[in-house]
């Protein structure tokens, strides 16, 4: 690795001045991605930023509106976490997912975000729970949508001098479930091939709710806006499950990589998406 | 430039030097001469480096040596009391779960912090909880054995 | 499993060095500690096919830290010879070579120059600032690449480096009397033995000229042997010590850091250490051959093979020397058969230079022959264990290579595989809609060599033995040779306290590899407690006046005298001095270990994912000297041919970089991907070993890979050609049907 200076701000006000001090300063959280990065010369920063001593990127708290997940909260403390366990099962799932159990001890859904990968696990599910990155910058506080949060593989968008604070998740509703479906060749610790994350609202038999986006077949997570189209206002069925599936196949742009072929990857947007929805609409009769 | 780093490293107050660009794996290994954690891969994918962490799991090759500051590390060489063997350990050897032994404190730290919290894990959990350490010699069965043998006796000590 | 006469052999001790081990303490290459140690780097080709125009340090040279740089100019220029280093006769302008490169790069990751400095980040930050400045050249990557017409050749002579031959009979005309005939060709990718401990050594050019090297090492003789002839020294002028070894499987045999380590520390004047990092593993190591092979075999309507024929291409990598021999060697082995020809070519490719792989060549060549011998057990509507039995080699066959077996146990094996319960048990019902379930066998085999192992043994007064042996221990043998010393002496195995020592202080020894190590060490061991006992034996008579003294069951007799061994071991000092025996062995061959494997999977349909339900690997051990170890090899085999079966392979660009050179992206099986692997031994006793012992560490990985594919053909009648047989492959070829 190049040398670079660390520091490790107790506060948003001091890490704001940090990066804006130096544009170029990377922001570490879990360290899981960046280090990797750091060690391969990806990045070569002047300058660490460590957040982990902000009481804001490491709080977790529930209230009537939703939960507030630091950015730098571990998934370890996701999993455990006693109102994410009743509120948030798919959160739980997720962060469960991510790596294997050394890897869960550090890495934060924050972080796995804001690394902005195509194949990132957490994205599509933050999308299907309508979650908002709540953002801290020099030009003050903003919130932006997670469908909006990476915009090229690697790329977020975030302002120079900005950092990711926390995400918002609004509390589910009733009738609401959500599940977030990978493929991966071996059963842990792989990169998604494919992933999908779905969720749906059904009240007095029909869907009037749902979302789903994908993993790893575009250049950034895919927010499938048509599949909320043709669910909404339906009665759950096979039928509908697999126009939604379709449309999956239809809207995912994969590539021929190390880790799967392009066809391949389109072919398992319609499997997942179909075993997805099952899961978050199991009031289906088959 | 390197900075001052004190931690409490199995159970004792350590102090060193270290460049930020150096990993908690380096500086165990390289400054504090615990050489029990391994490098394996380097990017948190075979588990050789695993410590535990302000009570956590992780891998020490992810983690800069000058984030321990103030907190509290435990390695392999932690793991006994005394001149004894935990558990663990002794169920390693007497169930032949290491062959050329270079994952084994890694599988050691990790299991420790599964019984740890999960007295009685079953051997799915077993699996899932060390699928972040990778074995090559001993195809994981004599592994499981021992997790599951130094289970039953630190139940059988606790009783 | 073996009962007595045995007191010590059969029985399951704690290994001596399992506090160490499991305490962190044990010293393995990259915790080797010296004072004033520098850190290298290695350089290494971004090409995988160039021209080195010039190399220029200077900047390198001026960066904070460095004490030395080193090329390949930096070796004595000898002239090239042919010389033998363990592996065969090769040239030396290879094997120096490879270890830097001189004029060209021929793969990704070919070493072409190191950096000594004062810590490890300087000497890979400095490493980065020696320019090299490279014309590339076309590169080939496959077997059948390498062998076409018109090819980019890497060096002088052909890409096609040997062409082995093996006949017997006349397969061609036996093939016309055939009742029915099966030919199919298959495809392995390149693999990684995968061991979890990088290549480590520290070397030290000492002031009085001598050569000082501690490594992770499978051979510290083979390093001692290499390094003095690349450094053109005296062997005695090179100390080995090898320190404890992260797993070898074969590709902690070839020489890749020492050598370097040596030239920077005679450059800087200081020890230096080069550790690999992971990716250096992959791309600047020895993987194992991929392959193509063409299968052909010919049966008679009862099921009895008339006639076999082979064509095995394997990658040599980028020198010659790769591992279709053995691959020849073994892929009709299993099987007693009239007529025969095989043709057997090692081919150039621009990749590292292959090593062996734990059973090298014989994976790929099990994987074509038992898909076949599957393929016809289905057509012929014969049970494919019964359908081997028919056809098994059993003593007195004659191997197509030569050789007519002694003593082994095919059929043991197969016996054993349709008697376990396994074999019987219902599959069950798919656990879901998409899911479909199989069952597939396999049988593979390892000649196993003998090579040459010395052994020393003093007693002490305390009635305990000092037993030194070379033979590093990569899995317990330094236990397993004990228990064997133990069993001649008759004493606990507690009271023998092996140690493996430096090249200085033993008697040449051969490689920890070839299944080699509890038979040809131990068996020198053995002797050794024979000549203790011959020498304790003479200081009784001597005690007692005697002519008459006796040794059985640990005691020594003569009348009315009797003393224990530990009696007399008190007695040595004073009657006489210390008593040391020792012992040299070089058996010229070994007996072959068979091993079965029986898999039973799931196959998800949709997404090509294969779920292994149960597994059960059975060889044949000989004797099973430790029962737990052994098992811990078939195990271990195993899983490592799962993951060759699964999901290992070099992802290679088209411009020859291997892309997933991570552990992340070549993917090796976790404890969740695998089921409990159930072991048996079998036992069919070595007649050449003074214990029975065949090696039981390689053959196990053998038959995996074609046991899954033809449990997946039994799951979705679909004939997997191709390894690694992964999610996208698998739904691939059900989408052809």
């Amino acid at each position: 690795m190049k040398s670079f200076d660390y520091l490790a701000p107790g506060t948003l006000d001091e890490a704001l001045r940090a990066l804006a001090a130096r544009p170029a300063a990377k922001i570490l959280a879990g360290g899981t991605d960046l280090l990797v990065q750091l060690k391969n010369g990806r990045h070569e920063p002047p300058l660490v930023v460590d957040v982990k001593r902000i009481p804001d990127l490491t709080a977790l708290r529930m209230d009537d509106a939703g939960l507030t997940l630091g950015a730098a909260v571990p998934c370890i403390r996701i999993a455990r976490d006693a109102d994410v366990r009743k509120h948030y099962p798919s959160l739980v799932e997720l962060a469960s997912l991510i790596g294997g159990t050394a890897i869960q001890g550090r890495a934060s859904i924050g972080g796995n975000l804001c690394n902005a990968s195509p194949s990132a696990d957490s994205v599509p599910l933050l999308i299907a729970l309508s979650a908002v990155a709540r953002i801290a910058g020099p030009g003050g506080a903003r919130e932006l949508p997670v469908e909006a949060f990476c915009i090229a593989p690697g790329r977020n968008a975030l302002a120079p001098g900005e950092f990711l604070v926390s995400l918002f998740v609004p509390r589910p509703g009733a009738g609401f479930r959500a599940h977030y479906l990978r493929f991966i060749p071996r059963n842990e610790m792989d990169i998604a091939v494919a992933g999908v994350g779905a969720s749906a609202t059904v009240t007095g038999g029909r869907i009037t709710a749902a979302r789903l986006a994908l993993a790893s077949v575009a250049p950034t997570p895919l927010f499938v806006r048509e599949v909320t189209e043709v669910l909404v206002g339906q009665t759950p069925s096979a039928a509908i499950i697999q126009r939604a599936a379709e449309l999956a196949q239809a809207a995912a742009r994969p590539i021929t990589d190390m880790r799967a072929p392009a066809e391949y990857r389109r072919h398992l947007c319609g499997v997942l998406t179909k075993r997805a929805l099952t899961a978050v609409l199991p009031e289906i009769q088959q | 430039m390197k900075t001052y780093v004190s931690m409490t490293c199995n159970g004792e107050p350590v102090e060193f030097l270290a460049e930020p660009r150096q990993t908690l794996l380096e500086c165990l290994r390289d400054t504090l001469h615990l050489t029990g954690a391994k490098e394996g891969c380097g990017d948190g994918n075979c588990g050789s480096c695993c410590v535990m962490l302000d009570g956590e799991l992780v891998t020490s090759c992810l983690v800069l040596g000058v984030e321990a500051q103030g907190r509290t590390v435990t390695t392999v060489e932690g793991l006994a009391a005394g001149s004894g063997l935990h558990p663990l350990q002794k169920a390693f050897i007497d169930e032949a779960a290491l062959q050329c032994g270079y994952c084994t404190p890694g599988f050691l730290v990790a299991a420790r912090a599964l019984l740890d919290q999960e007295p009685a894990p079953s051997e799915e959990r077993i699996r899932l909880w060390l699928a972040n350490n990778l074995c090559r010699c001993t195809g994981y069965d004599k592994i499981i054995r021992a997790v599951q043998s130094a289970a039953r006796q630190m139940k059988e000590t606790a009783q | 499993m073996s009962t007595a006469p045995y007191n010590i052999i059969g029985t399951r001790p704690p290994r001596h060095d399992g506090a160490d081990k499991v305490t962190g303490r044990a010293i393995y290459g990259a915790d080797f500690q010296i004072n004033g140690l520098l850190h290298g780097a290695v350089l290494r080709s971004p090409h995988a096919h160039a021209r080195i125009e010039s190399v220029d340090t200077s900047r390198a040279a001026a960066y904070p830290g460095v004490v030395a740089i080193v090329t390949a100019d930096d070796f004595p220029q000898t002239p090239d010879r042919i010389v033998d280093l363990g592996e065969g006769e090769t040239p030396l302008s290879y094997v120096r070579g490879n270890v830097l490169a001189k004029g060209k790069v021929l793969y990704q990751g070919h070493a072409v120059a190191a950096v000594a400095a004062t810590s490890p980040h300087a000497a890979e930050q400095a490493a980065k600032l020696i320019d090299v400045r490279y014309t590339p050249l076309p590169c080939v990557l496959t077997a059948p690449e390498g062998m076409a017409p018109g090819a980019s050749k890497l060096h002088e002579q052909e890409n096609v480096t040997h062409h082995i031959q093996h006949a017997i009979g006349d397969a061609d005309a036996a093939f016309q009397q055939a009742a029915i005939v099966v030919e199919r060709e298959f495809h392995t990718a390149t693999v990684h033995q995968g061991y979890i401990e990088p290549h480590a050594a520290t070397a030290l050019w000492n002031n009085d000229g001598r050569v000082q090297i501690w490594c992770s090492t499978q051979g510290s003789f083979v390093v001692r042997d290499v390094v003095s002839c690349l450094l053109d020294l005296p062997v005695s002028q090179v100390k080995v010590t090898p320190t404890e070894i992260g797993g070898g499987f074969g590709g902690k045999i070839p020489v890749y850091i020492e050598p370097v380590a040596a030239l920077l520390s005679r450059r800087s004047g200081r020890p230096v250490r080069i550790v690999m990092n992971r990716r250096d593993v992959f791309e600047g190591s020895g993987p194992t051959p991929g392959s193509f092979i063409r299968v052909k075999l010919g049966a008679d309507a009862e099921g009895r093979f008339i006639a076999a024929r082979a064509h095995l291409a394997y990658e040599a990598g980028a020198y010659p020397g790769g591992m279709v021999g053995p691959g020849t060697m073994c892929v009709f082995a299993a099987y007693d058969i009239p007529n025969v020809a095989i043709d057997g070519y090692d081919v150039l490719v621009n990749k590292p230079s292959t090593a062996a792989y734990r059973a090298p060549g014989a994976t790929n060549a099990a994987f074509a022959t038992e898909s076949v011998v599957d393929e016809l057990a289905r057509q012929l509507k014969i049970d494919p264990l019964e359908l081997r039995l028919r056809n098994a080699s059993r003593e007195g066959t004659r191997r197509a290579d030569g050789p007519k077996f002694r003593r082994i146990g095919c059929v043991e094996v197969l016996e054993a595989m349709k008697a376990h319960p396994h074999y019987s048990a219902p599959l069950g019902a798919a656990s879901h809609a998409a899911a479909k379930r199989g069952r597939g066998t396999a049988i593979g085999y390892w000649f196993n060599i003998g090579l040459p192992s010395s052994c020393v043994i003093s007693v002490n007064a305390d009635g305990t033995v000092n037993l030194i042996e070379g033979s590093t221990d990569i899995g317990g043998t330094r236990t397993s040779i004990a228990m064997q010393a133990a069993e001649v002496l008759g004493i606990p195995v507690a009271d023998v306290h092996p140690a493996v020592v430096d090249t200085d202080t033993i008697g040449y020894t051969g490689v920890t590899g070839g299944s080699r190590t509890t038979y040809a060490t131990g068996w020198a061991a053995h002797d050794a407690a024979k000549d203790v006992i011959r020498l304790m034996t003479e200081r009784a008579a001597k005690i007692w006046q005697a002519d008459d003294v006796q040794f059985a069951n640990g005691i020594f007799r003569s009348g009315n005298n009797q003393l224990t061994f530990a009696e007399l071991a008190a007695k040595l000092t004073e009657t006489g001095g210390p008593v040391v025996g020792q012992a040299s062995v070089n058996p010229k061959a070994a007996g072959g270990s068979f091993a079965g494997v029986i898999a039973d999977v799931e196959v998800d349909v949709e997404t090509g994912k294969v779920t292994i339900l149960r597994f059960t690997s059975i060889q044949d051990a000989g004797r099973a000297i430790h029962p737990s170890y052994v098992e811990g090899q078939m195990q271990g085999g195993s899983v490592q041919g799962i993951g060759w079966a699964l999901n290992e392979e070099y992802w290679m660009s088209p411009d020859g970089r291997m892309v997933n050179s991570t552990l992340l992206d070549y993917r090796m099986p976790t404890i969740l991907d695998v089921p409990p692997i159930d072991t048996q031994i079998v036992e069919v006793p070595n007649p050449a070993h003074p214990f029975g012992v065949r090696g039981v560490g390689e053959a196990n990985i053998v038959p995996p890979p074609a046991a899954l594919a033809n449990a997946i053909h039994d799951a979705l009648g679909i004939r997997m050609s191709r390894l690694p047989m992964n999610p996208p492959s698998i739904v691939a070829e059900l989408a052809k049907q």
